[in-house]
C-alpha cells in the first residue's frame, strides 16, 4: 500500500505545478534582467545559495513525513559550525593528532556529530520523553543558540588559514560548479533513494501516516521517531560544514529562521505537515522557487520587504492548490 | 572648490582626532597601578590629564543589549574595562538583553540601587525613554550612548557615533577615488545593514549626498541583516547582477566577512570595497594590502568608554579639563573617521573582534 504510494509519487504530475512556476519566475527573470540572469554564474550562483538549506530540508523532508516538526535546525546548525570553528577544534588534528592537514577534517567530523548529537537529543526527548515535537524542538531552538553564543562568546570565528581546505569546498570547481554544490545534489540523491528504496522509508511513511498502524504492523514507531530527528540532526550538521565554507566563519547567527525557510519549502513540495506524504524532490522544488525569487529581487535591485510578501503568497497559494488536487484525487 | 574643502576639513579633523587618540596613548601614564589592557582588548589607554585625578568614589551603573554582535560585545567590554582603570568608580553592570520588558526593568533597578550615573545603551531610545526619565527625575544623571532618546528631558548628555558622517567618509572616498581614477558613470553597489532601521538610512543618506558633490550616484544598493551569512548572500547575488562594478560599500564590518567571502569566491577584482564601523578583521585585511577591501569607515565603540568617563566626571561635578567648561557638555557626536592602508596601525588597537 505504502510502496505503491511511493512509487505513485515519483510521477511527474505531482510536480507539474512547482516546474511550472519555476519556469514562470525564469521567464519573469529573462524578460526583465536578460543580461544576468540565464548566465552559468548565476545558475551556480542560484544553486550555491540553495546549498545550505536544501541540505536541511532533505532532513526536514524526513521529518515532516514522519509526522513530526523540527523547529531547531537552524540553531542546530549554528551550534555545528561555532562547535567545529573553536580554536580547540581547529587546531585538534594538528596538536592533538599531530597529522598534518586533518584540521579540515577534524572540523567536519565535529560538525556533523555536533548536528547528529543534537537531533539525537531532539529525538530522545520526542520519542522516549513523550514531548510534543513543537515544544522539544522549540527548547533546542533556543537552548543550542545560546550554547553557540556562549562557546563563541557572541563573536564571529574565523576558519583558521591552516585549515583553509575546508573553504576550497566554495571555491574549488568541478566542471565550473562548486564543490558545495555537488555535495548538496548527493545528499538530495542519498535522501531520494533512503526514503523511496529503502525499509526505513517506507517506515517513515508508515510511522507519519498512522502511527498506531504501523505499531501493529511490528514498526518501533519510538525508535524510528528519534532515528528521524537524528536524520535531520545529521544534515544540520552537514549544512553547517557548507556554511563554514561559504562564509569563512562559524558564528551563532549563521542558519537565522531557516526553520520557516524549511518547513515552507517542505510545504510548497507537497508535503502534508500531518505527515503520511511528501517527497524529497517537491521539497527542494519549493526551496528552489524561494531561492529564484531572491535571486530575481536582487537582480532587480528590488526591495527585501517585497520579496517577503510575495513569499507569504506562494505559500498560500501553493497550499491552496495542493488542496483542490487533494479533493479531486479522492472523491 | 567648496566641497573640497569641505572635505578637506572633515578628512583633517578625523587625522587630528586620530593623532590626539594616539598622543594621548602614548603619553599615558595613568593609571600607573593598573596594568594596561592586553593587546586585543579594545579599551583605550586612559588620557593624562587633570579629569583623571582619583576623586570621590562613585558608582556607575551599566545597561546595553546583549551582544550578538561583534560591536555590541566590543561595548560591554570597553565600558568594563575603562571602568576597571579608575579606583574611584564602582562598576555596576546590569544583564544583557534583547528584550525591551527586560531591560526597562533592569534600569529600575538601578534606579533603586541610587547609583551615582547611569550609562545607558537602549534597545530602542523610544521605548526607553520613559525610564530613562524616571532616572533623570530620581535625580542620577543619565549618560545617554549612541542610540538617542527623543526626548531631551530624559538624559544629561548624549554620546554616539555619526551614522550620516559615516556614509559621508564612504562616500568621500569612494567619490574622490573614482574621481582621481577619471572613471565616468561608475557602477557603485552598497551592501546595506538592517533596512528598517534609522541608522541604516542614515548612512545611505550620507553616502548618497557625498557621492552627489561628484556627480555620482549609487547604482545598486541591498540590504543584509549584519550577520556574516546575510552579507555573504547578498553580496553573491549583487555580484551576479553586476558585471562589471567600480566600488562596493558595505555598511557593517561583521557582515563584510561574508562579503568578502563572496567576493573571493566569484574571483572578482576589477573593483575596490569600503566597510563600515572598523573591526579589527577589516583592518588586518586592509594592512595585508592584496584585498579588495581598501579602507573602512569608523563608527567605533571605543566610545563605550568616553561614555563611563563622562559618566565618572559628572558624578563627580567635574567639567572636561581640556575644556573651559565647568560641566561636561550636553553632547558629543565622535567623527567617523576613515581607515587606510595607511594609517590602520595606529587605528589597529582600536578595532574590535567581531
Amino acid at each position: 500500500m505504502n510502496a505503491r504510494r511511493v512509487f505513485a509519487d515519483l510521477g511527474q504530475a505531482r510536480h507539474l505545478g512547482l516546474v511550472v512556476a519555476i519556469v514562470l519566475l525564469a521567464v519573469v527573470g529573462l524578460v526583465t534582467v536578460p543580461d544576468s540572469f540565464a548566465t552559468t554564474s548565476n545558475l551556480v550562483s542560484i544553486l550555491s545559495l540553495a546549498a545550505t538549506i536544501g541540505v536541511i530540508t532533505v532532513g526536514a523532508t524526513f521529518v515532516i513525513i514522519g509526522g513530526g516538526i523540527d523547529l531547531s535546525v537552524g540553531a542546530i546548525m549554528a551550534l555545528a559550525s561555532v562547535w567545529a570553528t573553536t580554536l580547540a577544534t581547529q587546531t585538534f588534528g594538528q596538536d592533538v593528532l599531530e597529522l598534518e592537514g586533518s584540521g579540515p577534517v577534524v572540523m567536519v567530523i565535529c560538525a556533523v556529530l555536533v548536528g547528529t548529537g543534537a537531533g539525537l537529543v531532539n529525538g530522545l526527548l520526542i520519542s522516549y520523553g513523550r514531548l510534543v515535537p513543537f515544544i522539544a524542538t522549540l527548547a533546542m531552538l533556543v537552548a543550542a543558540r545560546g550554547l553557540a553564543q556562549r562557546m563563541s562568546d557572541r563573536k564571529t570565528q574565523l576558519v583558521h588559514p591552516d585549515n583553509s581546505a575546508l573553504v576550497e569546498l566554495s571555491t574549488t570547481r568541478l566542471l565550473g560548479i562548486p564543490l558545495l554544490v555537488y555535495i548538496f545534489a548527493l545528499v538530495v540523491a542519498v535522501g531520494w533513494v533512503v526514503l523511496n528504496r529503502t525499509t526505513f522509508g517506507r517506515r517513515t511513511y508508515a510511522v507519519g501516516g498512522n502511527p498506531e498502524a504501523a505499531r501493529l504492523a511490528g514498526i518501533n514507531v519510538r525508535r524510528h521517531t528519534m532515528l528521524l530527528y537524528a536524520l535531520s540532526g545529521l544534515c544540520c550538521g552537514i549544512a553547517a560544514v557548507l556554511i563554514m565554507a561559504r562564509t569563512t566563519t562559524g558564528s551563532s547567527t549563521h542558519g537565522d529562521l531557516y526553520e520557516l525557510d524549511a518547513i515552507a519549502a517542505v510545504i510548497i513540495g507537497g508535503t502534508l505537515l500531518t505527515g503520511g506524504r511528501g517527497t524529497i524532490i517537491g521539497s527542494i522544488l519549493g526551496l528552489l522557487i524561494f531561492t529564484l525569487i531572491t535571486n530575481l529581487f536582487i537582480l532587480n535591485g528590488l526591495n527585501t520587504s517585497d520579496q517577503l510578501i510575495a513569499k507569504g503568497l506562494i505559500i498560500v497559494i501553493a497550499v491552496l492548490l495542493q488542496r483542490r488536487n487533494l479533493k479531486e484525487r479522492s472523491p | 572648490m567648496k566641497e573640497n574643502v569641505a572635505r578637506r576639513g572633515f578628512l583633517v579633523g578625523g587625522a587630528v582626532l586620530g593623532a590626539g587618540a594616539l598622543v594621548s596613548a602614548c603619553t599615558s601614564n595613568e593609571p600607573a597601578a593598573q596594568p594596561q589592557p592586553a593587546q586585543n582588548t579594545t579599551a583605550p589607554a586612559a588620557a593624562a590629564t587633570g579629569n583623571d585625578q582619583p576623586g570621590q568614589k562613585v558608582v556607575i551603573g551599566f545597561s546595553a543589549p546583549a551582544a550578538d554582535h561583534g560591536w555590541i560585545a566590543a561595548i560591554a567590554k570597553n565600558a568594563e574595562a575603562t571602568a576597571k582603570q579608575y579606583p574611584d568608580i564602582e562598576f555596576k553592570p546590569v544583564e544583557p538583553t534583547n528584550d525591551i520588558n527586560a531591560q526597562i526593568s533592569a534600569v529600575e533597578s538601578l534606579i533603586q540601587a541610587k547609583v551615582a550615573a547611569l550609562v545607558l545603551l537602549p534597545n530602542d531610545g523610544q521605548q526607553l525613554n520613559q525610564v530613562a526619565l524616571q532616572a533623570t527625575a530620581a535625580g542620577i544623571p543619565v549618560i545617554n550612548l549612541d542610540r538617542i532618546f527623543p526626548d531631551k528631558l530624559a538624559y544629561r548628555t548624549w554620546i554616539g557615533g555619526d551614522n550620516y558622517g559615516m556614509g559621508v567618509a564612504a562616500g568621500h572616498y569612494v567619490g574622490k577615488k573614482l574621481k582621481d581614477k577619471g572613471v565616468t558613470n561608475p557602477v557603485i553597489v552598497e551592501i546595506q545593514g538592517i533596512a528598517t532601521l534609522p541608522l541604516t538610512q542614515d548612512r545611505s543618506k550620507g553616502f548618497e549626498d557625498a557621492l552627489k558633490t561628484y556627480g555620482f550616484s549609487v547604482t545598486a544598493k541591498q540590504d543584509a541583516k549584519f550577520t556574516v551569512e546575510t552579507g555573504n548572500q547578498v553580496a553573491t547575488s549583487l555580484l551576479q547582477a553586476h558585471k562589471k562594478i567600480d566600488a562596493l560599500w558595505n555598511h557593517d564590518d561583521d557582515q563584510g566577512v561574508g562579503v568578502l567571502a563572496a567576493i573571493k569566491e566569484s574571483g572578482r577584482k576589477e573593483f575596490f570595497m569600503v566597510g563600515g564601523a572598523g573591526s579589527a578583521n577589516a583592518m588586518r585585511e586592509i594592512q595585508s594590502g592584496g584585498s579588495v577591501l581598501e579602507a573602512t569607515v569608523t563608527y567605533s565603540p571605543t566610545m563605550a568608554s568616553s561614555a563611563i568617563k563622562l559618566a565618572r566626571l559628572i558624578a563627580q561635578g567635574k567639567g572636561m579639563s581640556d575644556l573651559v567648561e565647568n560641566q561636561v557638555p550636553q553632547s558629543i557626536t565622535l567623527a567617523s573617521e576613515t581607515i587606510t592602508k595607511d594609517n590602520v596601525e595606529k587605528y589597529l588597537p582600536l578595532g574590535f573582534e567581531s
